[in-house]
């Protein structure tokens, strides 16, 4: 065994440890380097997507709290605010997925009642291998059971998410997390710790020997195909205790109500170090921590573990010491360990004493954990084979050709058949979350968005029993495929969407944050590619007024020498003034004419369509182009429609084009369809921006909705009628909805195990 | 003045809220007792909520009855007034054997959050008085441990004294005769998986659990409140 230099070992690089001895003025021990290890992994510093995460708009007149905190908060009006983040747990799910996922629930809401918010959903993007992938299922199972062991225990609901199945993410599943909550929006609160002589507390769980160098090991560094290596790391997986985090929650809501802290910060990556030279440095202050009195879960800890441990469950909380007797009393009521393990002081260290009058086992300015982080400008690389990928388009040359023409994959041969392949429902999933709790959910997982009505238990609200609740709406979305084709113009497809089906349950998109999937930054392809998705997403929030109010960056997503396509996740929050009656919901109504609503000119392309990708391996081509202004104009009418109920059901088209769209509205509406004006293969499967499905009554109805259409600069196209019990497309297919929702509802339990219950539907 | 209802609150319960709102909606009014409490005060019923009591790592409720709150609810309900558990609660009043019987993992082994249908099988009881047996209602259950068992002769017992008071119209997790909800012999102290709370707002889909918690607040004794 050859002997590695202790920097190394700890995932910092030469220059970066010599950067830590310029700034001490002397060597690092042992400890510093720990500390400054985890602080300045990619993880918790984002060195490698600082530069260009700035081009992204943060600021907008409902903008409580931006980027760089816990959470970002919006002003949602009636005294109430909403604090939201997403979070990925990619590398610790693709090795214990159970646990990896729960943590990564547990984790997020500790992001948000940090801010003083009672958390009130939870959405799920998931993304893995292929089902014909053994692993890849083992991995979707897990990671299903670890959110809802853990979300459904510790009492907040999952409203919905993403799942999808793809090559792409073979050894590296996408798990990522958004939790949204709702507080009063004077009681927001921020982790930094203030006022010499005040006390961090630590609160919640034992600190043991699990996840130690969870950020530099785990998230920052990729798989390799070493599968003894990589079965190593399972002991930098944490192991969560929803039941203690749910104490946790009702303990430090009880202590902001009371006013009894002065800040408070979640323990997440990097554990202790984080929190309490985070907290030192926003508040501009020092802080002295005695490593003894931290309570333990195993003996003979040392101190560099107990400060970098990311044992779960942990808070830590600045309390005057006047306060503190009260603190440690709403604490022992909901059997939440506290104990007092650091003073805050006027000198700027952060400084580990072995007992309060022990030896200074580490003493660094807190700052430069943090702001002396290295920033690196990667070099950046336009794939090389980018030019003749786009070129490829299953469509042909003219994105619309068929047989024979060079570079286009033959027509499909049976739409029909192709159209089962592609439906799948994803309620074996989502019916293992309690979706339901706080009496919130009026429209949960399955549809385009969830809607909630915006208000939670211990939370005042402006409106009384009787008055429409004011309510929220939630959406996450991602297409790798898309992305990998053209990141730019795929990231800003990705954001249209996302706003598009907040829009279709009546809300108006007002912020967004984003996790962002990629690969390997030290490959210059990758650096391009976050670089690119970046541009695409800052030009969509800025056409679409849609502040980022947060995000998380997630790279080193590889595995055997293979990095992910980018995958940006976002989750869009909209807001519902009054919600005065359900959502007509992605369904068809029997009886009533079947409308597309789009831009006057708009296109579709097979290129990274499910149909392209799912059914014939084909990757390559041109993605359709979006226009802005247009989709701006687009989501203002819908939620306008929604709102004012002159629909019977509305359903935006998305992946699998307008085949998988119009079937999916008639799964839910529980009747078919006669269409006809639908040319090809390519119009039926092909994707693209900007359009929804609406059902709507003939005569005044319609004529009312072309009149709305008309004077929003959009167009309409009537495709046919809803009714019956076949599917059909005029020329193209005709199956019968029985068998579509048969092929639907088979295609998880067949993979993944049979669901407990079949619908009573 | 209307009814009034003592909701237990353990650690790691979480359907409390839900619990109020919904008595509330159906014309009561309600309370949280907390677990250490030794006394329930004066309601006119008890309902203990859904959750994961002291996490149930053990078995759902083998700890909550232990907590000193449960003595009061054994004597109120051994006084005659009306208990429901729901979820959590039927659990945690099976472990402390003011009901037979007890609830075992779901057939299938997940966890299920979905509306289900149910019919009243019996009015013998405090939640179901007065309802027409044989009426539908379209209620969601949410729950891993709720697939109900126990020996024959308590279930020739349960089925001859009308005590199976709610059936499963499609049985969604394994339990012996469809049983949703028994009650005891004298038909005062209820336990049921599925969630009547959150079944009474016609925005998040169906009002029919309020069938249910107006029974109830109408067993509990006082007149029933005009709705919320």
């Amino acid at each position: 065994m050859t002997t590695v230099p202790l920097h190394r070992a700890l995932g910092l690089t030469d220059d970066e440890a010599s950067e830590i001895s310029r700034l001490l003025g002397r060597e690092p021990n042992h400890l510093e380097l720990a500390l400054y290890a985890v602080m300045w992994s990619e993880h918790c510093s984002y060195k490698s997507s600082k530069v260009h995460l700035r081009r992204l708009p943060s600021e907008g007149p409902q903008v409580l709290v931006g980027p760089g905190e816990n959470a970002g908060v919006i002003d949602a009006g009636g005294g109430l605010a909403v604090a939201i983040r997403i979070e990925s747990h990619n590398h610790p799910s693709a090795i214990e997925p159970y646990q990896g996922a729960a943590t990564g629930v547990g984790g997020i809401l500790r992001d948000i009642f940090t801010m003083g918010a009672r958390p009130i959903a939870l959405m799920d993007p998931l993304r893995f291998g292929p089902l014909t992938d053994a692993r890849s299922r083992w991995i979707a199972g897990g990671v299903v059971d670890g959110i809802s062991g853990y979300g459904n225990a510790v009492g907040v609901p999952t409203v919905g998410g993403e799942t999808v199945f793809d090559d792409s993410y073979t050894g590296n599943p996408l798990v990522n997390v958004l939790c949204c909550g709702v507080l009063p929006a004077d009681r927001l609160v921020l982790g930094a710790a203030h006022g010499e002589g005040n006390l961090a507390v630590l609160l919640g769980s034992a600190t043991g020997r699990d996840g130690i160098g969870g950020v530099s090991v785990l998230a920052s560094a990729g798989f390799t195909d070493d599968a003894e290596a990589e079965e190593a790391k399972r002991p930098n997986v944490q192991v969560g205790d929803p039941f203690e985090e749910k104490r946790l929650i009702e303990a430090c809501l009880e202590l902001l109500d009371q006013h009894l802290v002065v800040g408070i910060q979640d323990l997440g990556g990097a554990g202790l170090a984080c929190a309490t030279s985070e907290t030192a440095s926003r508040g501009g202050v020092g802080m002295d921590v005695d490593v003894t009195a931290v309570h333990r879960r195993e003996p003979g800890m040392e101190a560099w573990e107990v400060m970098t441990s990311e044992s779960q469950e942990r808070m830590l909380a600045i309390v005057t010491p006047d306060n503190l007797d009260r603190v440690l009393a709403c604490c022992a009521r909901w059997e939440v360990r506290a104990s007092v393990i650091g003073r805050v002081t006027a000198s700027g260290r952060l400084r580990i004493l072995d007992g309060w009058d022990g030896e200074v086992l580490a003493d660094v300015p807190a700052s430069t954990l943090h702001d002396d982080a290295p920033v690196y400008h990667r070099p950046l690389q336009r794939p090389a084979d980018l030019d003749a990928r786009q070129a490829d388009d299953p469509g042909g040359p003219g994105g619309a050709g068929g047989a024979g023409e060079p570079g286009g994959l033959p027509g499909s041969a049976d739409c029909g058949t192709d159209l089962l392949a592609l439906l799948v429902d994803t309620q074996w999933v989502w019916r293992r979350y309690d979706h339901q709790l706080f009496l919130n959910t009026v429209e949960g997982p399955g549809g385009d968005a969830a809607l909630l009505r915006l208000a939670a238990p211990g939370v005042p609200t402006d409106r009384g029993p009787g008055e429409p609740p004011r309510g929220l709406a939630l959406s996450t979305d991602g297409n790798g495929r898309w992305c990998a084709l053209d990141p730019r113009l795929g990231t800003a497809l990705v954001v249209a969407e996302s706003a598009l089906n907040v829009a279709c349950v009546g809300a108006t998109p007002v912020a967004l944050v984003n996790c962002l999937n990629f690969g390997n930054p030290e490959h210059p392809e990758v650096m391009w590619q976050l670089s690119e998705a970046i541009d695409g997403m800052a030009e969509a929030c800025r056409a679409l007024d849609i502040p980022v109010i947060g995000g998380n960056v997630s790279l080193y997503n590889e595995s055997q020498g293979r990095d992910i396509d980018p995958t940006p996740v976002v989750g869009t929050l909209g807001l519902v003034d009054a919600i005065r009656r359900r959502p007509p919901g992605a369904r068809l109504v029997d009886g009533q004419q079947v409308v597309l609503v789009h831009p006057a000119s708009s296109g579709v392309s097979l290129a990274g369509s499910r149909w392209a990708v799912e059914l014939h391996g084909h990757r390559n081509g041109r993605l359709a182009p979006l226009d802005l202004a247009a989709h701006d104009r687009l989501l203002q009418l819908v939620a306008a429609l929604v709102g004012e109920a002159r629909l019977g059901g509305i359903h935006d088209v998305s992946e699998g084009g307008l085949g998988v769209a119009l079937a999916e509205m008639a799964r839910r509406g529980g009747c078919g369809f006669t269409v006809a004006g639908i040319a090809d293969h390519v119009a039926l499967f092909g994707e693209g921006p900007s359009r929804v499905v609406v059902s709507v009554d003939a005569g005044a109805a319609l004529d009312d909705l072309a009149a709305r259409v008309e004077a929003a600069g959009l167009a309409l196209t009537v495709l046919g009628r809803a009714g019956g019990t076949r599917l059909v497309v005029e020329g193209l297919l005709d199956v019968a909805l029985e068998d579509a929702v048969r092929a639907a509802d088979g295609v998880l339990p067949a993979a993944l195990g049979p669901s407990s219950h079949s619908s009573s539907h | 003045m209307s009814a009034e209802v003592a909701v237990v609150l353990f650690p790691g319960t979480n359907c409390e809220y839900d619990v109020v709102t919904g008595v509330e909606r159906a014309g009561g009014s309600a309370r949280i007792v907390w677990h250490g409490d030794r006394d329930l005060g004066s309601p006119d019923a008890v309902v203990i909520p859904g959750g994961f009591a002291h996490g149930d790592y053990l078995r759902p409720g083998a700890i909550a009855r232990f907590s000193p709150v449960m003595s009061a609810v054994e004597e109120f309900a051994a006084a005659g007034g009306p208990v429901v558990g729901v979820c959590n609660g039927f659990q945690v009043l099976t472990e402390a054997h003011l009901l037979p019987g007890a609830l075992q993992k779901n057939r299938g082994l997940g966890f299920i959050c979905a509306p289900v249908e149910l019919e009243v099988a019996s009015d013998r009881s405090v939640l179901t008085r007065g309802i027409p047996v044989g009426r539908r209602l379209r209620i969601p259950i949410n729950h891993f441990e709720g697939n109900y068992t126990c020996d024959a002769a308590t279930l020739v017992r349960l089925e001859g004294d009308g005590r199976i008071v709610l059936r499963y119209v499609d049985n969604p997790n394994g339990s012996v005769a469809s049983i949703a909800g028994i009650a005891n012999q004298a038909g005062n102290v209820v336990g049921l998986m599925p969630h009547p709370e959150r079944a009474t707002d016609a925005l998040l889909g169906s009002e029919d659990g309020l069938v249910l918690l107006r029974a109830l607040l109408a067993a509990a004794g006082a007149p029933v409140g005009s709705p919320a």
